[in-house]
């Protein structure tokens, strides 16, 4: 395995965000992801790629338990997870999520999607809370829209509502599920300046897309997976310019030529 | 720059227009409403001439030449050709208390006025302090059973005096207010992951559903007393409750689950991420939108329990249904059963009719998309 970052380091605390060892997982027979070994450094931003089916997502889905995984390891933060229910909690508590279809709760306020974890999970007063969501939805650029119900929104506010939502748990690490593939070409743009800034401000990202433009500006690393392996990882300098291996470029190939 | 077919306007400064006169306005809604086309016309003046042969005798018949007083049915025919409403009248108290001690019946007056108030904070959620409101809201069971069996400085009644109106409310309410919590449980409890209580749920909702309910209703009045140890005995009314409730909680159950299954799973992940518990995005984010989707369900279960509660009558408690077959038994007023069964109708009607708008109210209350 590749190691771009901390080289020298051989203990997986504290240096690290994320490790991921020997990993395996099977959908029923199916075997999604093969063998996947991964080190995210504090801070670094990494982007995964690969065709639909390779595994990309369930990998991420594996780093806040969406998904069980059968064989090795993943340590969050200094804390492997387990099936225990307050394991998964703690580490849930570090890692934000956003999705592609947004999941934003259609019967509650912008206000209110935000306010929900810091009131009923951290247990903080309603003002305080709110004051926070403002805050977050500052950040995303809509703090003007926070009244609204999620359904008046367009796809890229609801996905920067998503974000905001997120960043109201103050998390370490970020896990982004292709944010930008259920987004009109025209929204795609304002959340990934969103992105773009939250990378800037040294929050770990792990984010699962095709947005060739943001691997280039923000990415540490590009990950190619297919087949549930990891192919190929490199810097998005070399990893677009000079693709090692033929698989990545099959893939290179189609997503250019296709954008 | 191309010129539009006639249109005076520049590409990007066409203002917005209001729409032709004719497509708007009560003229408007008549032509597309009643007169379209021959057919519907033919179809209109149909309409019209039968509801002006129908609606005059029926106002004629129930109003105008009806008898509200009188001492018996000779008396109310002797003097006019219409409904006789004495007899609703002269019988209007045991319709409306069953056989409740006459001294007492302040009590079911009483209970009556704070089921309004209890059920005015559940139904609006506007309401200044209405906190407080529903605590007086979840403790009216207990306080409207207080005042109607008696005990604690109260005389008691026993529930065989309990009847006609009062009777229906009793059963109704009780049955709505604890089959959709019992409801939600179930609908929970059959898609839950651990193997003992799905099957418990699954098991329960069959059984209830695959059983009519006056079977039921029968096990509940003469079978319970065979499996009950000898010399315990719980009280007929109580025992019908509990079987109307869980029969009811079987169907809502069903009807939650509909509700549940249009949650994505989505749904369930963003509040998994959020660090939410299991109750608290089963309380939050799930029941929410569920409950909101099964409105018209739930609410078509509570008129179906609340009509069904005049099965009762089979296993001899006294609803509207029962007081008016034995008043009709009533020398003095035979041949009346056209009114009692009016009478019966109007109030059910009435009551039904209200849960259906007022389920309505909350659908459109609820809407939160586009609805500006």
């Amino acid at each position: 395995m590749t190691e771009h970052v901390h080289k020298d380091t051989h203990s997986d605390r504290p240096d690290y965000a994320v490790v991921i060892r020997n990993l395996h997982k099977w959908y029923g027979q199916f075997h999604v992801l093969k063998n996947v070994n991964l080190k995210v450094a504090r801070g670094e931003k990494i982007v995964i790629c690969g065709p639909s089916g390779s595994g990309k997502s369930t990998l991420i889905r594996c780093i806040n338990r969406l998904e069980e995984h059968q064989e090795g390891d993943v340590i969050v933060d200094g804390t492997e997870l387990t099936n225990d229910l307050e394991v998964i909690q703690t580490v849930r508590r570090k890692v934000g999520m956003v999705f592609q279809h947004f999941n934003l709760f259609p019967h509650l306020t912008v206000l209110e999607n935000c306010t929900l974890s810091p009131i009923w999970v951290k247990k903080m007063p309603k003002a305080k809370a709110e004051a926070l969501a403002m805050q977050c939805l500052e950040r995303v650029r809509i703090p003007d829209q926070a009244g609204k119900y999620v359904g008046q929104l367009s796809g890229g506010q609801q996905q920067r509502v998503a974000i905001a939502r997120s960043l109201c748990r103050r998390p370490k690490i970020m896990l982004f599920d292709e944010p930008t593939s259920a987004l009109d070409p025209e929204m795609i743009k304002e959340v990934l300046d969103v992105m773009i800034e939250l990378a800037s401000e040294g929050i770990t990202m792990l984010c699962v897309t095709h947005e060739m433009g943001f691997a280039k500006t923000v990415a540490d690393r590009v990950i190619f997976i297919d087949g549930g392996e990891i192919i190929e990882e490199n810097t998005p300098q070399e990893f677009f310019d000079n693709p090692q291996h033929d698989r990545t470029k099959l893939f290179m190939s189609q997503i250019l030529n296709h954008a | 720059m191309t010129e539009m077919a006639g249109t005076p306007y520049k590409p990007g400064e066409h203002p917005d227009l209001p729409p032709p006169a004719n497509t708007i306005g009560p003229i408007a809604w008549i032509r597309q409403n009643l007169l379209s086309s021959p057919s519907n016309i033919v179809m209109t003046a149909v309409s019209i001439w039968l509801l002006y042969t129908i609606i005059p005798p029926v106002l004629d018949w129930m109003f105008f030449d009806a008898a509200f007083t009188g001492a018996n049915r000779n008396e109310c025919r002797a003097r006019v050709g219409g409904a006789c409403w004495a007899f609703i009248n002269e019988r209007f108290s045991l319709f409306t208390y069953g056989f409740y001690p006459i001294q007492e019946r302040w009590r079911v007056d009483l209970s009556f006025i704070l089921l309004v108030a209890a059920l005015i904070p559940v139904l609006y959620d506007g309401l200044p302090l209405r906190k407080f409101g529903l605590y007086f809201s979840a403790s009216f069971p207990l306080l409207a059973g207080w005042l109607l069996l008696g005990g604690l400085g109260l005389e008691p009644v026993e529930t065989d005096k309990f009847g006609g109106f009062m009777l229906t409310f009793v059963i109704g309410v009780t049955g709505i207010a604890f089959s959709l919590p019992i409801g939600i449980l179930l609908a929970l409890g059959r898609q839950s992951e651990l193997p003992i209580i799905r099957i418990f749920c699954v098991v329960f909702i069959e059984f209830m559903r695959g059983v009519p309910l006056i079977t039921l209703l029968f096990v509940a009045s003469i079978m319970l007393n065979y499996f009950l140890p000898k010399g315990i005995t719980f009280d007929l009314l109580l025992r019908v409750l509990i079987m109307v409730t869980l029969f009811a909680s079987a169907y809502m159950a069903e009807v939650i689950r509909g509700g549940l299954q249009a949650i994505t799973r989505g749904q369930i992940e963003a509040a998994d991420v959020l660090g939410l518990k299991y109750w608290q995005s089963m309380r939050l984010v799930v029941l929410p939108q569920a409950l909101k989707i099964s409105i018209p369900g739930i609410v078509n279960t509570f008129i179906g329990l609340y009509k069904d509660t005049t099965l009762v009558i089979i296993i001899g408690l006294l609803d509207p249904l029962g007081i008016g077959r034995s008043s009709l038994a009533d020398t003095k007023w035979t041949g009346l059963s056209t009114e009692v069964y009016l009478f019966v109708a109007v109030f059910f009607f009435i009551s039904c009719f209200g849960m259906a708008r007022y389920s309505l109210y909350l659908e459109n209350k609820l809407q939160t998309e586009h609805s500006r």
